[in-house]
């Protein structure tokens, strides 16, 4: 059993507890590397079946090839899809950083969601490398009714005993690719032949490392034009993944506030 | 449509044909003792730090007015930061020529027991914190303890701030003498002890030149020395039903081996509804150009099995192979780690989650209370949040598990409080019975062949009617005399009475019986049928028997019917010690007796007898009265 085996059974194996435990449970997809990933486990995990609504939150200002993606694929695959529409900019918070606020859409647009769709749980792909605060994310994770997520009194989570008994209103949040890390991701989506949005390879010296809205998101400069290339170039990149996303940067305390109030 | 897609080139590059070996290690201590700055100077002494985040360190530490915290690389929330505490365990990522890592950085604060252990449980080993000016404190010991309680069995220590304690041999080696100490005493041998200063850098990554007396190796040369976990492929397999699924027209049994392999073809059997079926198909789902329909599976591996007959399983269940399967009871023994905000108490009820099996339990005893810092151990009956204990828990129906030192995953569980996890506790079936063969029935196509004549018609003839009159109680409490004694006295008042004795039963019917907890549960087993038949036939069966365990009697219960009285033969140890008729409290106490009820072996009173009769408090003749009341007013006609 090597290491992308152990990665992905213990993803199974998470997909399966949340499937039999939880009632009315999508997964968001967010078209990015991570997210189809995560479809493939899911199709791993029921047998070549995704049993669950399969969810796009739009912000409508993805790029023009993650749409053309979408449209292929929820197809292709055969997926339950749902797309959801963000509300407008005016919606959100005024105090928060233009970028950040821009994310804080988002996170309405997921809210208005679940609740439309009265989802107990979503499947989310969020990784514990990406970023400081995901690194203390459980695998199941409740969150208030808003929502929000109590980073501060986390319930313990240990032997694979994830926490399934929530009082009425609690939603979950649960995550099969937190212990993954960006190269396992592409070299996963290598072995598996998992399809892949271009703007991921290099173009005229750029390539995108993480996929966001149009306006908020920037390249990085990279020669990697496919997958064994990424995968030589993260063995020795000194550049963060989520460099490119401006909302990580405008202060310290940006993400933490984003992720307090419900985003990813 | 353009093209949106790229697939990826077929090819295996080396990548993905040499993949790394990748190590969890958890760093723990108490409180303060550098186990957050030791990770962050870790990362930057290897050149792991992604570009910029010194900068940001530095930047974050400037504006609280601290002089550069590594820290702050792990510490990632707010709250942390301004503190200066690690609250929640985080993981990092970073690579040696060796293999990759994980490192978790656990909390120490006494407060965050339950995010150390979220952060300890996920490990293949660990580097222990202690702070060289402060020496060794509650937690590390605590820490230490339940590193081991969890199965981690290699672990590295770093005395850390030595340039606060002068970089002094005889400070660093006084500490490593009293930890070595208490390691030992909890049966763990460290692999290496290290003097580390983290915030300057001394044998994280470079050999510290202030403490040029120090031999050994860096923390990221001890961290390389430890081995990989074994597989656990050679153990006897163990697979617990996770889901059963009929998306299409297969009906798949999913779930993920926990050890063992398993083949198409293999008889297996489900504890514990004791179902057997073989395996029909080995189920997938691939994309992987060529990959083939697996035939067999192994440890490790989440997996969905069909299978040849349509037998009804279900989520909790333990497939194994039928000779080695898992032990079946519904009482254990267990040393547990109390999270819970409300204390512990015999008598309270949990849920238990053990792999994928959900069922309720009720704590039965507490046994001990352990204090991790000097291992002394008291009886009080309540365990309070962070202690460890050692207890009896006892579920309402029979369960599938195994102890922790043969097969981890399935010997270990957790204890749900209302919503919230609420404890973590291994499995140690020590004393207590594989109750598999006694609820095994080995015959099919058995059908009841009916009598003619009735109960009713056999009270009339005899007077009476028949019953059994079940005594429990110690070794040296008086079941025997009294049986004895109580049958002459019902004999003579004409009753169709004859005493069950221990010793005599196991000149005949059970002379195949050894002592070992199986072969006492069958012995009883044995005893219930045959006083069942006494019942049955018209005639009071008494036993005499000290019967210890709650699970046999209730079996015994079950054979018998509404017949079946439960009599406690009641007197303490003590009193029963100062009888001790056949010489064997005192054999039990020098050890030549091993799993002697009452000394080293539980006994389980009843919780609800028929009739108490109280030897140590009552004469023979006021107790024989007391019983021969009972007798003729409940079984008279
Ligand atoms: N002088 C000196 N100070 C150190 C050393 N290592 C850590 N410290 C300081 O000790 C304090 C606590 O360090 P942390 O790394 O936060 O301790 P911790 O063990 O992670 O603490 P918790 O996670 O809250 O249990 C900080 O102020 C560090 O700067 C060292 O080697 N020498
Ligand atoms: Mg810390």
């Amino acid at each position: 059993m090597d290491r992308l085996d152990q990665l992905e059974s213990q993803s199974i194996y998470i997909f399966r507890e949340a499937f039999n435990r939880i009632e009315n449970i999508a997964m968001l997809w967010s078209l990015g590397k991570d997210s189809n990933v995560m479809i493939w486990l899911a199709r791993k995990a029921f047998l070549g079946h995704v049993p669950f609504p399969v969810m796009h939150v739009d912000t409508e200002r993805k790029f023009p090839e993650m749409y053309e993606f979408r449209d292929r694929y929820a197809d292709e695959w055969g997926l339950n899809f749902i797309r959801e529409l963000c509300p407008p900019l005016e919606s959100t918070d005024d105090t928060l950083p233009p970028a950040a606020r821009s994310a804080a859409r988002k996170t309405e647009g997921l809210k208005l969601a679940i609740k439309k769709h009265g989802f107990n749980a979503l499947f989310a792909g969020i990784r514990r490398d990406e970023e400081a605060t995901r690194a203390k994310e459980r695998v199941f994770s409740p969150r208030g009714l808003a929502g929000q997520w109590d980073f501060k009194d986390q319930p313990p989570e240990f032997w694979d005993q994830y926490k399934t008994d929530f009082p009425p209103g609690t939603h979950i949040r649960v995550h099969p690719l937190l212990h993954w890390t960006e190269i396992d991701i592409w070299l996963y989506t290598q072995r598996e032949q998992i399809p892949t949005i271009p703007l991921y390879f290099s173009k005229d010296g750029l390539r995108y490392r993480s996929l966001g809205d149009k306006d908020i998101t920037n390249p990085v400069k990279s020669l990697a034009s496919n997958i064994p290339e990424i995968i030589e170039e993260l063995r020795t990149t000194k550049v963060s993944e989520r460099s490119g996303r401006a909302m990580d940067h405008e202060s310290e305390d940006a993400f933490e506030r984003l992720r307090a109030d419900g985003y990813l | 449509m353009t093209d949106a897609t790229l697939l990826a080139t077929a090819d295996t590059p080396d990548a993905i044909a040499n993949l790394r070996d990748l190590m969890r290690i958890v760093i723990v201590g108490h409180v303060d003792h550098g186990k957050s700055t030791l990770v962050g100077r870790l990362f930057h002494d290897t050149g792991s730090l992604p570009d910029g985040r010194y900068e940001a360190i530095k930047a974050q530490s400037d504006k609280r007015g601290v002089t550069f915290e590594w820290a702050f690389l792990m510490d990632a929330l707010q709250a942390e930061r301004d503190q200066g505490i690690t609250i929640d365990t985080s993981q990092i990522w970073f690579k040696t020529e060796e293999r990759d890592y994980t490192i978790i950085d656990a909390p120490g604060h006494k407060e965050f027991l339950k995010n150390m252990i979220t952060g300890a449980a996920q490990s293949d080993a660990a580097l222990l914190i202690i702070d060289a000016h402060e020496g060794v404190q509650e937690q590390s010991k605590r820490h230490g303890y339940l590193l081991h309680l969890m199965g981690i069995r290699q672990i590295a220590v770093a005395v850390n701030k030595m340039d606060l304690a002068g970089y002094d041999q005889k400070k660093f080696d006084a500490i490593e003498t009293e930890y070595r100490a208490y390691l030992k005493s909890i049966g763990v041998t460290p692999t290496f002890i290290i003097p580390v200063s983290a915030r300057e850098g001394d044998n994280i990554v470079t050999p510290s030149k202030a403490m040029s007396w120090y031999k050994g190796p860096t923390v990221v040369k001890a961290l390389d020395s430890f081995v990989s976990g074994t597989p656990t492929t050679e153990s006897p397999l163990r697979l617990p039903v996770q889901d059963v699924y009929k998306f299409d027209q297969r009906r798949i049994i999913a779930g993920r081996i926990d050890s063992g392999r398993i083949a198409v073809g293999d008889q297996i059997i489900f504890s514990p509804s004791n179902k057997s079926a073989r395996v029909k198909t080995i189920e997938y789902w691939s994309t992987i150009p060529g990959a083939k329909q697996p035939t067999e599976s192994e440890a490790g591996y989440s997996v969905g099995i069909t299978l040849d007959e349509q037998i009804f399983v279900e989520r909790g269940e333990i497939a194994s192979h039928i000779d080695t399967a898992p032990v079946e009871t519904d009482v254990f023994r267990a040393r547990i780690f109390w999270l819970g905000h409300e204390p512990m108490t015999v008598g309270k009820a949990y849920k238990l989650k053990l792999g994928t099996l959900e069922a309720q339990v009720t704590v039965q005893s507490i046994e001990r209370i352990i204090d991790t810092s000097d291992l002394s151990s008291t009886g009080i009956q309540q365990v309070e949040r962070n202690q460890v204990a050692e207890i009896v828990l006892r579920a309402r129906r029979m369960l599938a598990l195994d102890s922790f030192v043969d097969y981890p995953a399935t010997g270990r569980f957790v204890l749900v409080e209302k919503f919230d996890i609420a404890g973590g506790g291994i499995i140690s079936m020590e004393g207590y019975a594989d109750q598999r063969d006694a609820i095994t029935a080995r015959g099919t196509n058995i059908t009841r062949a009916a009598h003619t004549i009735t109960n009713e018609a056999r009270a009339f003839r005899n007077g009476h009617k028949g019953g059994v009159l079940w005594f429990t109680g110690l070794s040296g409490a008086g079941k025997s005399t009294l049986a004895m004694a109580l049958e002459k006295r019902l004999f003579d008042k004409g009753f169709n009475v004859y005493v069950l004795d221990g010793d005599n039963v196991r000149h005949g019917l059970n002379a195949n019986l050894s002592f070992s907890p199986e072969d006492r549960a069958e012995n009883i087993r044995r005893v219930g049928e045959v006083a069942a038949l006494f019942e049955r036939a018209g005639t009071l069966a008494i036993t005499a028997f000290i019967s210890p365990y709650r699970s046999d009697r209730d079996r015994a219960r079950e054979a018998a019917g509404d017949g079946f009285h439960e009599i406690y033969v009641k007197a303490d140890v003590a009193t029963c010690e100062s009888r001790d008729p056949k010489g064997l409290y005192a054999k039990a106490r020098s050890g030549e007796i091993k799993d002697f009820t009452g000394i080293s072996a539980p006994y389980e009173a009843p919780e609800s007898p028929h009739l108490v009769i109280d030897t140590a408090t009552t004469s023979l003749d006021d107790c024989l009265d007391e019983l021969v009341r009972y007798v003729e007013a409940k079984f008279k006609v």
